[in-house]
């Protein structure tokens, strides 16, 4: 992510925005995918809010970060205004990843730390030497934005569910492009999510219920008692 | 003034979602069609952004240089190259087309 913040210094200037517009984006929003998303909304002519939105529905993945967070760091109330800005892909990853709450609570905060030092100084780095480049079409960096989102996409579409929502949203997204207002389209395309589920879970209620045979319905009571327990479970782990 | 409105709406925007994560009770955000639909918004959002950003053109759609770019990406993402080899790909690809008049 370091490195990438090079990637995004350069992409925001060549959007149009200034070195501080560039510097206060990494330094005060500090989620990679929302701030590309951002600069490229603003490039194509979006209104802020519309820009804004779609910047802001990528962070919302966050939020569930933050949720396994906190149950992990046990943070006192006082410090997570404080530790919030550092809930990202990365310090989540490295810190599920440690087997106690000291280290987890140390790579937290040694993950978090390093990056947003990193990111920031890079970003700056990055506007920095799309100034010198000049025109950055040129070298062909209007092409890292879409890159990076497909670096980050990718490692997502591990079943037919996630490429069937991929899919749609690309149509969507191009599909509207030339009679939505800039900034829209994404928005719209950002429906697929919703609309696959809702036909998945159709299907496999249709399924279960046109489906007669005894072992079917062995299968059933099996999901049932599944689905009980893990109610149960959960409950429990709420009570600890 | 238009853009910093943007920066300032995302700022706040993505601050408090993060910190909502930490500070809502655990079963609020634990119900399987709340995390299905996280999970898949994601999905949805990257690959429209990805799609739009390759082929449009203000609100024209274009098939340029930038296509070009992004095959190489998914190329270099088929061969597990890092994320940066991944960005520099679709960048040298892109340049290359472009000064060879694509």
């Amino acid at each position: 992510m370091g490195l990438s913040g090079f990637a995004f210094g350069v992409t925001s200037a060549g959007s149009g925005l200034t070195l501080l517009q560039t510097c206060a984006l990494s330094l005060l929003v500090f989620t990679g995918a929302s701030q590309f998303a951002l600069v490229g909304a603003l490039a194509a002519g979006g209104n802020p809010f519309t820009a804004a939105a779609g910047a802001f529905f990528l962070g919302v993945r966050n939020a569930f970060y933050g949720l396994r967070l906190s149950q992990l760091l046990a943070l006192p109330r006082g410090l997570r205004p404080m530790a919030a800005q550092w809930v990202i892909d990365e310090t989540t990853a490295v810190t599920l990843a440690q087997p106690t709450r000291r280290s987890a609570r140390i790579g937290f905060t040694v993950t978090g730390a390093t990056l947003y030092g990193l990111w920031n100084l890079t970003t700056l780095l990055g506007a920095l030497g799309a100034r010198a480049l000049g025109d950055t079409d040129t070298w062909g960096l209007d092409a890292a934005g879409p890159a990076v989102f497909l670096a980050l996409l990718a490692p997502m579409l591990t079943t037919s569910t996630e490429r069937v929502v991929a899919a749609l949203a690309v149509l969507l997204g191009l599909g509207l492009l030339p009679v939505l207002p800039a900034g829209v389209p994404v928005l719209a395309a950002a429906l697929a999510a919703p609309a696959v589920l809702y036909l998945a879970g159709r299907r496999t209620r249709g399924a279960r219920g046109s489906d007669e045979s005894p072992g079917e319905r062995v299968d059933d009571t099996a999901t049932a008692h599944d689905v009980r327990g893990r109610v149960r479970g959960g409950a429990g782990e709420e009570d600890r | 003034m238009n853009v910093w409105i943007a920066i300032g709406v995302t700022a706040v925007g993505c601050y408090a979602v993060k910190l909502a994560g930490l500070l809502v009770p655990a079963g609020v955000l634990e119900k399987p069609l709340v995390k299905r639909l996280a999970a898949l918004l994601p999905v949805a959002l990257l690959a429209a952004l990805t799609a739009q950003q390759t082929f449009a053109d203000g609100q024209d759609l274009v098939l340029d240089a930038r296509a070009a770019g992004l095959a190489a990406a998914a190329v270099a993402l088929v061969l597990r190259a890092p994320f940066l080899l991944v960005v520099a790909a679709a960048v040298v690809v892109t340049a290359g087309g472009r000064a060879l008049g694509g």
